[in-house]
């Protein structure tokens, strides 16, 4: 048992917990954050993905204890006072979800695209970058359009803001 | 997964210590390979030493032709580094090409070349670039680092701190990926030197892992364009046979690859 401290979505937490604790564990039973999942036991999914130091990352393949002293935020942390992300918002409008498993995975690696690329995205990087994520209900079509429609209301955003 | 103790070392030297201290331990870097082959129970190191922060293992420093990575450097980063672009786009390439953005985000290149997997990309790069491995004891270079598959020169407790190289003249990858996993059914990176001297170095394809395919070197000496490629032929008699693929089709494979490599670059 060692103690594990980090900060998720803003808040400085600790926990005790194994060494061999995965992030994603620690998240959800430590934490009660279980809005990040776990889809697959091969590092495939991307169910559980999470961003860590501003990066995209599996926490089903990451150690807590490797975490540790890092900044994380997970699906709960994007919505700012009650008001969806655009990204979760562009899912909603876009029908971007069917059962949702995959959902949060979906927007978390969306939101890390969407900076990388600077809001410039297109069709074919967008499903290339999707590479890490599956949809078991295979919903890529408008995961992809929403995904697009995120990006470009958010690059509109800043031209709008500069 | 099996119990163990996380460290994490400060220093190359700080890893080696812990490393010498502890009962069967492993080093840890991004872990895209060593939790997943955890979790599954197929290794159980009884102590971790992370190698992710430890700062001398980190970046990338190109000096005129001269380039250096830093071992704990990840994919992500040396696929948008704009100073080694310049000089060696096809690593940059290679490294934007391996898994997934997740995947790219924490796994580096000491982890990739350390684990010498026979479908890995960083080993063709690494091999046809003719480039140095240096660890914490020596420089190794690459035609003696990479023995059999995932096995390499490394003794017990060394560490790859960085790996070296001079930009070639021209250099090109491309791989044929499985469309499961994304790892080379059979990858080709060729290299030339303003010298004339060309490598080609052949992962995903080999029954002993990556491979120098002399052939071809020898034809693109000679002339460098995919059709000197034309009347080499690969030999299928120690190429991997599985379920994605039998060794006369990766056989092939290895042909068109070279050849759309060779295009490329
Ligand atoms: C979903 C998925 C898809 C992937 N697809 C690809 C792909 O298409 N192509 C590809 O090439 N790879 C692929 N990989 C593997 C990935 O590139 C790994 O990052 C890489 O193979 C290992 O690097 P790492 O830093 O994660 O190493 P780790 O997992 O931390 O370590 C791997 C091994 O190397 C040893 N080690 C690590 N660093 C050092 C060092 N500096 N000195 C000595 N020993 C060291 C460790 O002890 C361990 O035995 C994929 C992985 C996943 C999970
Ligand atoms: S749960 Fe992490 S990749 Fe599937
Ligand atoms: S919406 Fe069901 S798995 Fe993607």
């Amino acid at each position: 048992m060692a103690k594990v401290t980090m900060t998720v979505n803003g808040r400085q937490v600790s926990g005790h917990c194994d060494d061999r604790t995965l992030l994603v564990q620690f998240i959800r039973e430590n934490l009660g954050l279980t809005g990040t999942h776990v889809g697959c036991d091969t590092s495939q999914c991307g169910a559980c993905v999470i961003h860590m130091d501003g990066k995209s990352v599996k926490s089903c393949s990451i150690l807590a204890a490797q975490a540790a002293g890092s900044t994380i935020t997970t699906i709960e942390g994007l919505a700012a006072d009650g008001e969806l992300h655009p990204v979760q918002a562009a899912f909603k409008a876009n029908h971007g979800l069917q059962c949702g498993f995959c959902t949060p995975g979906m927007v978390m690696t969306a939101v890390d695209m969407i900076r990388r690329h600077q809001g410039q995205l297109d069709e074919a990087t967008v499903r290339a970058e999707l590479e890490g994520n599956i949809c078991r209900c295979t919903g890529y079509h408008n995961i992809v359009k929403a995904i697009l429609a995120a990006a470009a209301e958010m690059s509109g955003a800043r031209v709008a803001a500069e | 997964m099996y119990e163990t103790q996380y460290h994490r070392a400060s220093s190359v030297q700080d890893a080696v210590s812990r490393m010498e201290a502890a009962g069967e331990g492993k080093y840890v870097s991004g872990g895209m390979t060593l939790i997943p082959t955890m979790k599954q129970r197929l290794a159980a190191p009884s102590d971790l030493i992370d190698l992710r922060h430890i700062a001398e293992m980190q970046g990338i420093s190109v000096n005129g032709r001269s380039v250096r990575i830093g071992a704990a450097t990840t994919h992500d980063e040396v696929a948008s580094a704009a100073a080694l672009k310049a000089v060696c786009p096809a690593i940059c390439h290679l490294a934007g090409h391996i898994g997934d953005p997740h995947v790219r985000h924490m796994g580096t290149i000491g982890g990739s070349i350390a684990n010498n997997d026979p479908a890995a990309d960083y080993p063709a790069a690494v091999l046809a670039l003719g480039a140095t491995i240096v660890t914490n004891r020596r420089e190794i270079a690459a035609d003696d680092f990479f023995t059999g598959l995932f096995e390499t020169a490394l003794e017990d407790s060394e560490i790859i701190t960085a790996i070296t190289f001079d930009a070639p003249a021209k250099a090109a990858y491309q791989k044929f990926a499985n469309p499961a996993s994304r790892y080379a059914m059979a990858g080709v990176f060729v290299a030339k030197r303003d010298n004339g001297e060309v490598r080609v170095a052949v992962t995903g394809a080999g029954a002993n892992g990556v491979f120098r395919q002399m052939d071809m070197e020898a034809a693109l000496a000679a002339n460098w364009s995919p059709d000197a490629l034309a009347t080499v032929s690969v030999d299928a008699t120690d190429l991997l046979s599985d379920l994605h693929a039998d060794a006369a089709y990766r056989a092939n494979l290895v042909k068109v690859m070279a050849k759309r490599a060779v295009a490329a670059a």
